[in-house]
Formats: C-alpha cells, structure tokens, sequence
C-alpha cells in the first residue's frame, strides 16, 4: 500500500466530513486542499469570507479584483455571487456556513481552538477567524497530530491565547480523527499506519477510547484519485 | 452639482493626526492612487482603520512603511513586517479587532446605532475590558461604534453624483465605510454622467459620497 502524506490524509479525511449542498469556509494553507478531494457526487460551495459565495481556482485570466481570503487570485463559478464585509460576515456569524475547516497550533479536551497568535512571536491578527469559529455550525480543525518538534497540539488546556472558546466539533490529524464531546475528546479513527497507543502518547489531552475505534475513512478516495 | 475633483485639488483635505478609514483586503479594492498622494503629501500621526495592512507595497501599506501612521485598528496585520516591527518595537499602536466585529463595529457608527452584540471573541483575550450581556440566556460581547474624519474608498466606476459600483472581490470593507465618515473620499477608474447607471445597479448611494477623483486603473 503507497503511504500517503500528512497532508493528503487530513483534506482527504476532512474532505469527507462534507454533504451535499454545504456552504463551506476554508482556512488558508492546508484547509484549502480539502476541495480536491471531494467524493463524487458531493458538491459544495465555497464562501470567501472577503466577500463571495463560488470561489473557484484561478482561470486562464487573473483578474486584480478577483482574489481568495489569502489575497490571492481566484476564480468564481457561475452561479456566484459578490458582495460586502458586512454580507460576508453576517453569512459566517449568522449561521449560513455550514462547516469551517481551519488549522490549529492547539485544541484542548474543551474544544478550545488557539490559532492566531504567539506571544512575543507572531501576532499576524485574527482575520476572520474568530468569527468563523463563532458562527459557523461546524468547526473542523485540519493538523498535524503534533508540532514540528514532537511536541503535543492537542492538550489539556491551551497555553495560547484562544482564537474561540468550546467551538471546534472535530479534530483530524494523519493520524487520528478525534470528535469534541460533552465528556471530553473521543478517538473515532486511527490511520493504518498507527496505533492507538501511539496517537495515545502523542495526545496530551485523556482520550476516550471506545472498545472499537474505526479505521480512517478517506484511504480508498486517495486510491481511487490515484487512478 | 458633480462631485469629481482633480488629484491636485485634494491634498488640501488631508491634515495630521487625521482618523482615516480605508477600504481594502489584501491591497483588492483599496484607493492606491489615494495612498500614493497621502505618501507624496506626508501628513503623519494618523489613525488607520482598516481590514489588514496588506504587504509594504500594496494597499496601506505604503503609509505604514513611510511611518504616517500611529495607530492602526485592524484584523490582520500579518503580511506586512512592517506593521510587526513598528508594533514590537512599540512605534505604532495596533488594536487588532476581528474581521466581522470590525464591519460590524464600522456599519453600527454609520447607522446610527450605539454599538452591536457579538458572541465573536468570546473567551478570548477580545473581550477584555469589555460588557458583556445576556440577550435570551445567550451571551453577547458589546462592540462599540466606529466613525473617523476621513473615508479613502476605491469603486470601480462613479457617476457624478457619486452613486458607486464596485467590481468582484474589490467591494469588501468600501460600502461600509461610506456610512461612517465625516468626508468620504471615492477613487475611481472610470466617471460616467448622472443617469448612465441605473438606480438597480448602484451599491453606494451618491448621497454618501463627498469627492470622486478618477485615476483610471492601475494593474
């Protein structure tokens, strides 16, 4: 069986978190990739929180005016649609997307979400996402298990400055999917290429571990892709 | 009466110590030309109410760069270094404001409202020092108003009358920002006649524009 990177894994496993007919806001950076892997028959549309409803990869013309929450050129689908900061924000804060997926620096057992700042070392802002995690129905966060030093993302209770308090629904990671509940984190699924034990010591937070913890699901869309 | 002005009879409008409010995200749909003549002019001690500071070239950042500006109310900051090292090395004040609370915060000082109730940063370091209330057993943070002297806006086309159309991506914070300015400031790529656009394709009644200055597009 090929092995599949990190990456892949997440946006292919959050890519199937999605439903038919979902309004849904991608964060930058890995988030952006869950698109390219949606199951067939799924469709869904993507809201650019600086202000449009059809976001689409860059056509054969870059038009200026045209360009994604990173500030980079974009497309819109037919069917579109373009409007104000206020429109963009009141669809995100109102309850009109469906799923958020944003990355994390840390989730803790409370589905608190840190992502926007490191004290004394990056404070790029919050943009938009503290409405999102605020307004959208569902908050996927899409990271790597652990940071580039080893160290655990997923705590007891975030040391950084949180981006939303109690907001994040799922956390899935190249090694494990991981659902916020009332009781605390619960281990759904596990990569094949790990071991419970292993997402276990590579998690801070206590996870509740059922007598059956599911494979992670996305493996035969890779496959299929691959095809 | 038309309210297009040249760039020359402009300079005078802007002073120190100014609170401006500008439109953008990312440098899209922000007054380039605009910025440009406030670099050129030098007024300084501003106060920056805007989306993002851009990149140092793009947008606002030229104003921040050039050190015009010592206070900046914005939601990201993150592309542009400058803005960073003038915060880090305490030079600038930077109140960072989520992106929506911002639009909310700017739309509440142009519609007459005395503040707005947002469940956005709550439990977070965003609601320091702020009320908080309880609306239907749910909780709401109190967001004040907004309002500066000046708006610095960018539409794609303008009547004379300064009804304003906006293209793509480019219409972000601009509309907004028309409601809360003393003077409202509109750069332009194109001027047409009073009744050349029609009333259902306006998106910024010319009632809120002051000034219109056309300064053709720049790529």
């Amino acid at each position: 069986m090929k092995t599949y990177s990190a990456k892949e894994l997440i946006a292919c496993r959050v890519a199937g978190e999605m439903r038919d007919g979902d309004v849904v806001n991608l964060g930058i950076g890995l988030p952006t990739l869950v698109s390219n892997y949606l199951p067939e028959g799924i469709n869904i549309t993507l809201q650019s929180e600086n202000g449009f409803v059809g976001l689409a990869p860059v056509g054969s013309e870059v038009d200026p005016d045209l360009v994604n929450a990173g500030g980079k050129p974009a497309g819109i689908f037919p069917g579109g649609a373009t409007f104000d900061s206020f429109m963009s924000f009141a669809l995100i804060r109102g309850g009109h997307v469906d799923v958020t997926v944003l990355g994390g620096l840390q989730v803790d057992q409370n589905g608190n979400l840190a992502n926007w700042m490191i004290p004394g070392k990056m404070v790029p802002g919050m943009g938009g996402a503290m409405d999102l995690v605020a307004g959208a129905k569902k908050v996927i966060v899409a990271m790597e298990h652990t940071a580039k030093d080893g160290a655990a993302k997923i705590l007891e209770k975030c040391s950084l400055p949180l981006t939303g308090k109690g907001v994040v629904s799922l956390i899935v990671t190249e090694l494990a999917v991981i659902k916020v509940t009332s009781e605390g984190l619960q281990l759904e699924e596990i990569s094949p290429y790990t071991t419970v034990e292993e997402v276990v010591a590579k998690t801070e937070a206590k996870l509740i571990i059922p007598d059956h913890v599911g494979a992670m699901k996305g493996l035969e869309q890779l496959e299929q892709l691959e095809k | 009466m038309s309210k297009v002005i040249s760039q020359e009879e402009l300079v005078s409008l802007f002073e120190d110590k100014a609170t401006i409010m500008m439109g953008g995200f990312m440098g899209v749909g922000a007054p380039t030309s605009l910025v440009r003549i406030l670099v050129e002019q030098g007024v300084k001690d501003l106060t920056l109410i805007t989306s993002d500071t851009a990149t140092p070239d793009t947008g606002v950042g030229p104003l921040i760069v050039n050190r015009q500006v010592k206070k900046i109310i914005a939601s990201h900051i993150g592309t542009n270094p400058e803005t960073g090292r003038q915060m880090i090395a305490g030079e600038t004040v930077v109140e960072l404001v989520p992106q929506g609370t911002l639009a909310e915060r700017i739309r509440a000082g142009g519609a007459g409202l005395g503040g707005i109730l947002t469940p956005t940063g709550l439990g977070t370091v965003v609601e320091e020092g702020k009320e908080k209330l309880l609306v239907n057993g749910k909780e709401y943070l109190l967001e004040l108003p907004l309002r500066a002297d000046i708006a610095l806006l960018k539409a794609y086309k303008a009547d004379k009358a300064g009804n304003l159309i906006y293209r793509q991506s480019a219409r972000n914070f601009n509309p907004i920002m028309a409601l809360a300015a003393d003077l409202v400031i509109v750069e332009v790529e194109e001027v047409v006649e009073v009744g050349e656009l029609k009333p259902d394709e306006v998106m910024t009644p010319g009632i809120l524009v002051d000034k219109v200055v056309c300064c053709g597009r720049i790529s």
